[in-house]
């Protein structure tokens, strides 16, 4: 990412970063307009839960796989959450294959914290046994096709994969002792948080950046937004800053294109 | 998410566990130039954190390639000593967590250095955490800035950050480890003292835009306060009145 952002021929730079200020974005968006939004769930039939989110011409895709196993020592009262994601090089010639580096690091972190403060599973129900047999949930995330604004489409695809998730039925006897039926049972969702970032490019707000624009933005900053509106994370992004008026601007965008997106979530999950 | 909630974090007259109020800082000390080898350096003690941050720089980027044409690389490593933690020892391999606090770190940095003056340069910042007791992040920013500076590099201003946490419903400034561990939410804030200009802004815990509103506000007043520690801190170091680290004073 960091490399790529010199290669930007600078009139391009230029034209970007002078139409916004006449309220002009470069794909020929209004500052607080979102990119078109597709979600698709069940892409992948050997998850258990699994979603396909395209922004534009942005797309990821996340799975879910859940198995039976012990709880995290300090809690044996909950099941458990795990995060991954990965930038691969299909998606872009910038991302190179290899161990996870800070960006990839970075996107897994964010929507982890996302989901975890909302929250939107109840880790507390996903027990089976305490101490003993609880479920474990795994997300991961492989954006495929990279026109900026990852960190939102990576949570919007954990979120719906989430939505989509089936998982057997357990009976539990009273020796402890487990019984898988044929049945399969959604996920306990608690809450459906939706990721929303805004860049900062000169004094202009703009909602959902594409890549050109996240090449020119001077920073960028995301809100994860529970359905009462509040925010259960933030994350501020990029070598520049922003103020506290600023800030306040931005989650008001924010707020404003959150119901819609959770709106196409819960349809995209129903739907299926 | 364990043992949230299970801690009462307030007594009844509405003080915290450590006879804070709630708008009251921990104890804040820094010292400017405490390394003889670093380029720059500073030391904080915080509350119970001990954080050591030496400064290289500008030098000659290696591995070569890595060298911007525009700008000058920061790099900045923010690593827990093993022995650093209440825990059990933490691993000395960087875990997923010091790599992207790294990462905010060097974004909360930035925004205050003229990197263009510098191309093809690199400065390496290596924070070492000795002793954590909550809001180290913060804590690794304020003393870097002051690390930079010592450095010499040329910056616009300083940065300085605080921590504002949610405990029992309520804003708390600069929360403690057991705060963060048993708190409803953490929001880390830094800041460019003088510009106001917001270089760090992270959460979890739920909050409405009006306690973001009041948790901002709340950094900033503390802000300039830290930022006058920085200061002194500096001055100091060049009358000559700072101490090197290990050599006297702390604890």
């Amino acid at each position: 990412m960091e490399r790529a952002h010199t290669l930007i021929p600078l009139p391009r730079r230029e034209a970007i970063r002078s139409m916004i200020k006449r309220g002009e974005r470069i794909d020929g968006r209004k500052p607080d307009e979102y990119r078109e939004v597709k979600i698709e769930v069940g892409v992948a039939g050997n998850a258990d839960g699994s979603a396909r989110v395209s922004l534009g011409h942005t797309k990821a895709i996340a799975g879910v796989k859940a198995s039976i196993g012990p709880p995290f020592p300090d809690s044996p009262n909950a099941g458990t959450l795990v995060v991954h994601a990965e930038l691969i090089p299909v998606a872009s010639p910038i991302f190179e294959p290899g161990p996870p580096d800070e960006n990839d690091i970075e996107l897994a972190r964010v929507v982890d914290r996302g989901l975890r403060s909302a929250p939107a599973l109840k880790l507390e129900d996903l027990v089976l046994v305490p101490a003993k047999h609880v479920w474990r949930v795994f997300i991961d995330i492989y954006p495929i096709d990279h026109d900026g604004n990852f960190i939102d489409a990576s949570g919007l695809a954990a979120m719906a994969a989430l939505l989509n998730a089936r998982v057997p039925k357990y009976a539990v006897a009273p020796d402890g002792t487990l019984s898988k039926s044929e049945e399969r049972v959604a996920l306990p969702i608690a809450d459906v948080p939706v990721f929303v970032t805004i860049a900062k490019i000169g004094d202009a707000l703009v909602v959902d950046p594409c890549y050109e624009e996240e090449l020119v933005m001077d920073a960028r900053l995301t809100f994860v937004l529970t359905k009462d509106g509040s925010v259960c994370a933030m994350q501020k992004g990029g070598r520049g800053g922003f103020s506290v008026d600023e800030i306040v601007r931005a989650l008001e965008m924010a707020q404003k294109v959150a119901p819609e997106l959770r709106a196409k979530l819960e349809a995209a999950a129903r739907a299926a | 998410m364990t043992g949230k909630g299970s801690v009462k974090l307030l007594t009844e007259d509405g003080r915290r566990l450590d006879g804070r109020a709630l708008n009251e800082m921990r104890r804040l000390r820094i010292e400017a130039g405490v390394l003889k080898n670093a380029d720059g350096s500073a030391y904080v003690e915080w509350g119970r954190n001990k954080i050591l941050v030496a400064v290289y720089g500008p030098r000659e980027t290696h591995p070569r390639h890595e060298a911007l044409p525009d700008r000058m690389l920061l790099r900045c490593r923010y690593s827990m000593l093993p022995f650093s933690v209440k825990e059990e020892r933490k691993s000395p391999t960087p875990t997923r967590r010091e790599v992207e606090i790294s990462k905010v770190i060097r974004e909360a940095l930035e925004p205050a250095i003229f990197l263009e003056d510098y191309p093809r340069t690199s400065v390496d910042v290596y924070i070492e955490v000795i002793e954590a007791d909550g809001s180290t992040r913060v804590a690794s920013i304020t003393a870097a800035a002051v690390a930079l500076a010592d450095a010499g590099i040329p910056m616009m201003d300083l940065v300085a950050g605080v921590s504002i946490g949610k405990i029992e419903g309520k804003l708390a400034l600069d929360i403690n480890g057991l705060e963060d561990q048993y708190g409803e939410g953490d929001m880390p804030i830094a800041m460019m003292p003088r510009l106001g200009e917001v270089t760090l802004l992270q959460a979890d815990g739920r909050f409405t835009r009006e306690e973001i509103v009041q948790a901002l506000s709340m950094a900033r007043e503390a802000i300039q306060r830290i930022y006058e520690e920085q200061r002194r801190a500096l001055k100091d170091r060049y009358s000559g009145v700072g101490l090197e680290y290990g050599s006297a004073g702390e604890g």
